[in-house]
């Protein structure tokens, strides 16, 4: 707190930091806990029992909770699934966004703002809450149960189309007029003129994308049906719901660290990046 | 292909290129709604023979959600669960913001302590958390013992528990989140604020009423109108903690729309809660836009 030791002694302020550091440092241990605790119980023998000295300084640690998880349900299909839809969902906005975005800070015409007002309709109305005519269009399309149908309702992104406008709009004008009178065709426009400066909020926009595309759980639940088309998040709630998982709590847990693994390592990597490109997109 | 920027007559080419976003929007954002409402005036359920055609029967499907026992029950449940998450969340997300808004080393730590959960789905987090309250050994039970509380511990199976289960994932999950957004705010405040009002003897109370709380409105509004949308799409926990019981206890709206439509497989009952659903969020983002046009922030 920055202004906490304002005109007070300094034998005081230095308490008062001290203080402030031990008790940030409390609830981050208690705020932790949780994912700690899973972490180490997924390591433990699935035969001790799940008290909370077995679990913290338990005798022996093992990756059989790892092995079986992965042998009762098919977590490398799931996991290929969930990298598939993100995969496809981030490819095909990166392209719609950018010619929309381009669209709306370059040229001017007729409709120009009610249109972009109709765009930004899907974020005042978020996609999980249409779920229901949404199954409907799904099952005419003659797409349900795969993975495709999983991707198609976020092709098109308000958000994502809002930043790349903005984006767009801080390129001088004058590098894009120079751009033309060199007869710069549209495309070599975006390509050479707009693109290159945009690249940050590209990426900021697709970091914030695959996060919420690889945690989305509800429609993937929905319109999947076998394990053919379905994501991790869907997978582990149909894990734990398995017979034989039971109160099995450190299968569960190495089942639920694997499904957070992917994500959970690129983040520790880029912490940077991904905070920036959240802070970005508040609305992911 | 036009070449120029403005000035010319007519193109085609800003068309073509809104074109994919516009038919993604109409196709899977305007045209359900459009269809959500329709429908909502037909009973169609496809479990019974012979209500598989639809019949138009008006207002009958909103008369019989708000005359329904279960369906009042849901939406008290949701107002509870945004009133009980979303002020506490984002007053810790400050708090929290707060806290680490220091240039020390070990903070880095504390950040992540924080905000990791954001990072994990949602239906890992409860699942996480489902060991939590289990009754013979949840460390939450334990935890409450020590602090002298025996009361009843089976916490997804209670109907008084269940609800406030889900609300603490939640709190869990985004204040860290929120955090971010406080942070990046306390971080944009000159040093020269601070000093001044150190000048003028503000104490550290004063300084944060007075300054830095005013300095951080725009934020507040923000991170107050993604937690709102937050609140009330995200049921995913409930799902794995609760299913929505015991009787409905821990119901929310969006997860009793899922199960009248996929349950029940009522259609025109969902149709009409998908309606109520919109309605909610286009009044709340529409408030929420006037207001800030009208501030000017």
């Amino acid at each position: 707190m920055k202004a906490s030791g304002i005109n007070t002694p300094k034998l005081i302020r230095d308490l008062f930091r001290y203080l402030t550091t031990l008790i940030t440092a409390g609830i981050a241990i208690a705020w932790s806990i949780p994912v700690l605790w899973t972490l180490v119980a997924s390591f433990r023998p699935a035969r001790d029992a799940m008290t909370r000295g077995n679990v913290w300084f338990g005798s022996a640690l093992t990756v059989e909770n790892y092995q079986r998880a992965w042998s009762l349900a098919p977590f490398d299909r799931y996991y290929v699934n969930t990298i598939v839809v993100v995969l496809i969902i981030l490819s095909v906005q990166m392209v719609t966004i950018t010619l929309a975005g381009f669209a709306f800070a370059n040229y001017e015409f007729m409709g120009k703002k009610p249109l972009f007002f109709f765009i930004l309709l899907q974020m005042m109305i978020p996609t999980t809450a249409l779920l229901a005519p949404n199954f409907a269009t799904i099952r005419i399309l003659g797409l349900y149960d795969t993975r495709l149908a999983i991707a198609i309702p976020f092709f098109g992104s308000a958000f994502g189309t809002l930043l790349v406008r903005q984006a767009f709009l801080e390129v001088p004008r004058d590098l894009v007029d120079a751009g033309t009178m060199d007869g710069c065709a549209w495309w070599q426009l975006i390509l050479h003129v707009y693109l290159p400066p945009s690249v940050p909020a590209l990426i900021a926009f697709g970091l914030s994308s695959a996060t919420w595309h690889w945690n989305n759980f509800l429609w993937p639940l929905v319109i999947t049906n076998s394990d053919r088309s379905r994501p991790l998040t869907a997978g582990l709630v149909r894990f734990t719901q398995l017979g034989e998982i039971g109160a099995r709590w450190s299968l569960l847990s190495a089942a639920t660290l694997m499904v957070a693994a992917p994500l959970f390592i690129l983040f520790l990597i880029f912490q940077r990046r991904f905070i920036q490109s959240y802070l970005h997109s508040g609305l992911k | 292909m036009p070449r120029t920027g403005k000035r010319k007559p007519f193109k085609l080419a800003p068309y073509v290129l809104i074109l994919p976003t516009v038919f993604f929007v109409a196709l899977f954002t305007a045209w359900p709604v459009l269809q959500s409402f329709y429908q909502s005036f037909f009973q169609q359920r496809m479990t019974v023979a012979r209500l598989r055609e639809p019949t138009f029967i008006g207002l009958g499907n909103y008369t019989r959600l708000l005359t329904d026992r279960y369906f009042i029950q849901v939406i008290l449940n949701t107002v509870s669960y945004v009133v009980g998450t979303v002020p506490i969340s984002i007053l810790l997300g400050f708090l929290f913001a707060l806290l680490v808004n220091r240039k020390l080393k070990v903070v880095s730590i504390f950040r992540l302590a924080f905000f990791h959960p954001m990072v994990m789905p949602m239906v890992s987090a409860a699942t996480i958390w489902l060991f939590f309250f289990t009754p013979e050994y949840g460390l939450f039970n334990s935890a409450l013992r020590f602090l002298g509380y025996t009361g009843p511990q089976n916490w997804t199976g209670n109907p008084n528990l269940a609800l406030l289960s889900v609300m603490i994932v939640a709190i869990w999950k985004n204040s860290g989140f929120y955090m971010i957004f406080y942070l990046a705010g306390l971080q944009n405040v000159p040093e020269s604020v601070y000093e001044a009002a150190a000048l003028d003897g503000a104490n550290a109370w004063q300084v944060l009423w007075r300054i830095t709380l005013p300095l951080l409105r725009r934020t507040t509004v923000f991170v107050v109108t993604i937690a709102f949308i937050d609140a009330f799409r995200t049921v995913d926990h409930v799902f794995v903690l609760t299913g929505g019981g015991p009787s409905r206890a821990s119901s929310l709206l969006l997860f009793e729309l899922w199960r009248q439509r996929f349950e029940n497989q009522d259609i025109g009952i969902s149709a009409a809660i998908t309606v109520i659903f919109v309605l909610v969020l286009l009044t709340f983002t529409v408030t929420n836009f006037l207001i800030s046009e009208r501030e000017g922030a």
